[in-house]
């Protein structure tokens, strides 16, 4: 049955719940009242309207058509007087009723006046030449009459004053800018971040700025001539605007007999305490103590409001977090939460750089970001608004917070254009991942499934994420596969290693049938269970090939054009000629197409075929060097003291050592080492995985988490030692603890600090878990496990393993280099 | 394809494990899903001719080794935006795989 929907106020709020309320096919012939004779505008563009930078057409979100389509009636320039709750109408002016089933009260705002003597004229409103600064009407007549005039006084230094300012610079020449207060804008900012604003707003936009002004007087007997402040300066102006704030619009509601405290009191459901069918909504709305005159807390608002009329149970506002991000008459501002610390534990991290106007402050209160104020530079705004509504876990190095390291300048997906390439090894562009996510794909995880974004090389994903965010409307829906170790098994890493244990489930399929209810098969989680059932079992995993990926299969990486690349074992990348001979013929007699130096130090012969594979590792009689496995790859070294001038420690001796021991151990992602001879760090130790460095007397400082390839992270020190048994004993334990805690495809650069180097420390140096005894085992078992894959060659493992899947046709033909 | 062609005996393709094969002027890859049952799909991903009888595979799609885009082994659809691959009718019969209706 239709009800009857009365509405009334028609600003953002109430147009913006109303269309909430369609969107939700609601049952309702809804009726709306508006004081102003317009459709809806969007109020915020005002200054921009001011400031020549937006038409009066732009500013409009429903014109009146819209509300024609929609059988809305409209009655624009109607100001309700009277609400009668007990007999469920609304009374205009004229006393005219229009009853109601549902009332939405969303009245707003009215622009406060402070008592100044002369602001007002006796015959009409405001003194000739005084504006108030909150309708389309005000900032027509502030337009027209600054048009002539040269000299302008703004009373108010919150956002709205200093907007209202930098507005009129376009119609004036001298604008004047006074504030009550001792700092602008102190609602959002703290004294230093309103100073460094005010600097700003007088050095860069030549507005002058008194602050602690307060104007006792207008002056001027036709028209304005100019304010008097309290100290007796008289600033000499011929417009005065005034913008000192906002009053919720409330007197009509409380005349009416309905709850109004500061605003008009509501519950969780939006609903006017005490008035099951009347709600309200926006800045007149007082919701638990607190009124909001932000958008993004309205949004919300219109959301509950319109889920909870059209019969969604179970629906509630809780209350916004305040976060605002804007720029504030061009200068860019953000706030939210706290603007000082309130107990002394709170940690206060503050950057101050006076000469560029930037000023950033930061609280955290038990590692959980409660305030933050930036001024000057909003390229951090973005993520620490997330941190902030979230309660996220914050980066240890705090400086992360506030500056880009490493220089990646946080785009925001708003201002990009739709073509802006998003991931580079895809070519994926924000507009694809936007059409992913508007057909209906709102997680993060979903969108990459369906784009490929973020699924090269990686570096994308928070990108990735910020777009689906934005254009999901600001957040991403929850991914539950997020947490899981693979996509076709709902379980992270630890609770699924418990289960594997349980039932002893030695095998990938037994894994899908036991712990994946319905049993089905993932084919993109095979490889990460092999390697989870490999490092757990060990001899006893039962190894099914079809879990492999083709590398595995065939111990060579495979190519563009499906042929396959040989890297032959190199410890610490020492050679011999005997051995870069036999390279050199097995390369000729194959006629390898390319020979290429690795950045690992081996040597790399590329383009071969699968069904050869086994008959050059033959000729070559060399060992795996793993260079297509998750897992440990190679140990690069400097020529350390044997021959460098500058060596401490014999780096080579311990890389091939290290090598030695631990090739081909398999993990969650590759580990790459290197062992460097003295801090010179000739073989880049200190971007590896693990990397190894001598200093002088005798000792090794030892480095992990570090990366150099799409992700550049130096390693974190986690010990210094002083023997290379040392050494060897703690990379092994390193290794085993990444190997059983880290998630697949997680490299050590992600874990180390997700994890966090102190805890690893306690862990793998200084045993304060008691488990390294039991690390050591287990790595050693794993040690004493490793066969060459490349010694698997007289009998294929499977029919046809060697035998070629390609196609007699279309391929891309890699040329041969001579 | 109204012919029938033997492509060789079952136990060529180990379980969950995908082989080659060229039939006329088409190569096609036959799996054997670890249900027992086969698919036969073209042997050449459409995105950038890599060999997908090298693809991983589980009851319903095959990943591409280069890219791990991904087909429906059953309708040849891409779960990924990619164009669909041909497949084709294939069954095992007295330990033969048999291609063709």
């Amino acid at each position: 049955m239709t009800q009857k929907l009365v509405v009334i106020g028609n600003g953002m709020a109430g147009a913006r719940t109303v269309e909430e309320i369609l969107a939700r096919n609601g049952c309702f012939s809804v009726t709306m009242f508006g004081d102003e004779p317009y459709g809806n505008y969007n109020r915020i563009m005002l200054s921009n309207l001011l400031a020549g930078v937006e038409t009066e057409e732009g500013i409009f979100l429903n014109d009146l058509a819209w509300y024609r389509e929609n059988g809305i009636t409209l009655n624009t320039g109607t100001r309700i007087e009277r609400i009668d709750a007990a007999g469920k109408a609304v009374y205009d002016a004229e006393g005219n009723a229009t009853p109601y089933d549902k009332l939405i009260i969303a009245t707003g705002s009215y622009s406060w006046t402070p008592p100044i003597k002369g602001i007002h004229h006796p015959k009409r409103g405001y003194h000739q030449g005084v504006f108030a600064f909150r309708t389309l009407d005000d900032t027509r007549g502030m337009i027209r009459y600054a048009r002539d005039h040269e000299r302008a006084v703004v009373i108010g230094g919150g956002l709205l004053g200093l907007e209202a300012a930098r507005g009129l610079q376009n119609h004036v020449s001298h604008v004047t800018l006074l504030h009550a207060m001792g700092h602008l804008m102190e609602r959002q900012l703290d004294p230093k971040a309103g100073q460094m604003l005010q600097a700003s707003v007088e050095g860069k936009l030549g507005i002058k700025v008194i602050t602690n002004a307060m104007t006792t007087e207008i002056l001027g007997k036709d028209r304005v001539t100019g304010v008097t402040l309290a100290d007796g300066t008289v600033v000499e102006c011929d417009v005065v605007v005034i913008a000192a704030g906002i009053r919720p619009n409330t007197g009509m509601v409380a005349d009416s007999g309905l709850p109004v405290e500061r605003g008009i009191v509501v519950d969780d459901q939006m609903r006017v305490r005490g008035h099951e069918d009347i709600y309200s909504v926006g800045e007149c709305a007082q919701h638990r103590g607190n009124l909001y005159g932000l958008v993004g807390p309205l949004w919300e608002q219109a959301r509950v409001l319109a889920d909870h009329i059209t019969g969604t149970a179970g629906v509630a506002y809780t209350g916004s977090k305040l976060h605002t991000k804007l720029k504030v008459a061009g200068i860019d501002v953000a706030s939210m939460g706290l603007i000082a610390p309130e107990h002394d534990e709170d940690e206060v991290i503050v950057y101050n750089e006076p000469k560029k106007g930037v000023y950033k402050q930061l609280i955290i209160r038990d590692d959980v970001l409660v305030g933050a104020t930036l001024v000057g530079d909003n390229s951090k705004a973005a993520s620490l608004i997330r941190h902030f509504d979230r309660g996220t876990a914050l980066p240890e190095e705090r400086s992360e917070l506030i500056f880009d390291i490493g220089g990646a300048v946080e785009a925001s997906p708003e201002q990009m254009p739709d073509d802006t390439q998003v991931c580079n090894c895809n070519g994926v562009s924000k507009g694809a991942v936007c059409g992913a996510v508007a057909g209906g794909c709102a997680t993060v995880g979903g969108v990459m499934d369906k784009t490929r974004a973020g699924k090269g090389c990686g570096t994308c994903k928070p990108l990735v994420q910020r777009i689906v965010e934005w254009a999901n409307g600001g957040a991403a829906e929850e991914d539950p596969a997020a947490s899981w170790y693979v996509p076709g098994v709902p379980m992270p890493k630890p609770e699924l290693m418990a289960a594997i244990r349980k039932h002893r489930l030695t095998s990938v399929s037994s894994v899908f049938a036991t712990l994946v209810p319905g049993g089905a098969e993932d084919a993109k989680s095979k490889m990460g269970l092999a390697s989870l059932l490999k490092m757990m079992w060990g001899a006893d995993y039962v190894d099914e090939r079809d879990a492999r990926f083709i590398n595995d299969r065939v111990h060579g990486n495979i190519q563009k054009d499906g042929s396959f690349s040989v890297v032959p074992q190199m410890k610490g990348g020492v050679t011999t000629p005997a051995e870069l001979k036999r390279i050199a013929e097995v390369a000729e007699k194959y006629r390898v197409p390319m020979v290429k130096l690795t950045g690992g130090q081996r040597i790399d012969l590329l383009g071969v075929p699968k069904e050869q594979l086994p008959a050059m590792w033959a000729d070559l009689g060399m060992p795996s060097g793993y260079a297509y496995a998750k897992s440990f790859r190679t140990v690069k070294t400097c020529v350390g003291s044997d021959f460098c001038r500058f060596g401490v420690g014999d780096s080579t001796a311990l890389g091939i050592a290290i090598e030695e021991r631990y090739q081909g151990l398999e993990g969650p992602g590759k580990m790459k080492l290197a062992v460097t001879g003295c801090p010179r760090n000739c073989a880049e130790a200190y971007v590896k995985d693990l990397g190894v460095v001598a200093i002088d007397g005798g000792k090794w400082e030892i480095y992990v988490g570090g990366a150099a390839g799409a992700h550049i992270r130096k390693g974190d020190l986690l010990t210094t030692v002083g023997s290379a048994d040392e050494v060897i004993r703690l990379t092994g334990r390193f290794l085993q603890y990444y190997r059983e805690n880290a998630n697949w495809l997680e490299r050590t650069y992600a874990f180390v600090p997700r994890v966090g180097i102190d805890r690893i420390r306690e862990i793998v140096v200084d045993d304060v878990d008691g488990i390294a005894a039991a690390l050591d085992a287990a790595v050693e078992e794993a040690v004493q496990a490793y066969r060459d894959p490349w010694k698997e060659r007289a009998e294929p493992a499977t029919p046809g393993q060697f035998r070629t899947s390609l196609p007699l046709t279309v391929l891309p033909q890699v040329p041969v280099r001579s | 394809m109204k012919t029938l062609t033997v492509l060789g005996p079952l136990s060529d393709i180990p379980l969950g494990e995908g082989r080659a094969y060229a039939v006329g002027d088409d190569m096609i890859a036959v799996f054997r899903l670890r249900d027992g049952s086969l698919r036969a799909v073209s042997a050449v991903c459409p995105h950038k001719g890599g060999p997908l009888a090298d693809g991983q595979i589980d009851n319903s799609v095959v990943v591409c080794p280069l890219h791990l885009f991904s087909w429906d082994l059953s309708t040849g659809c891409s779960q990924s935006g990619q164009p669909p691959i041909a497949v084709y009718p294939v069954r095992a019969d007295d330990g033969q795989i048999v291609l063709g209706e």
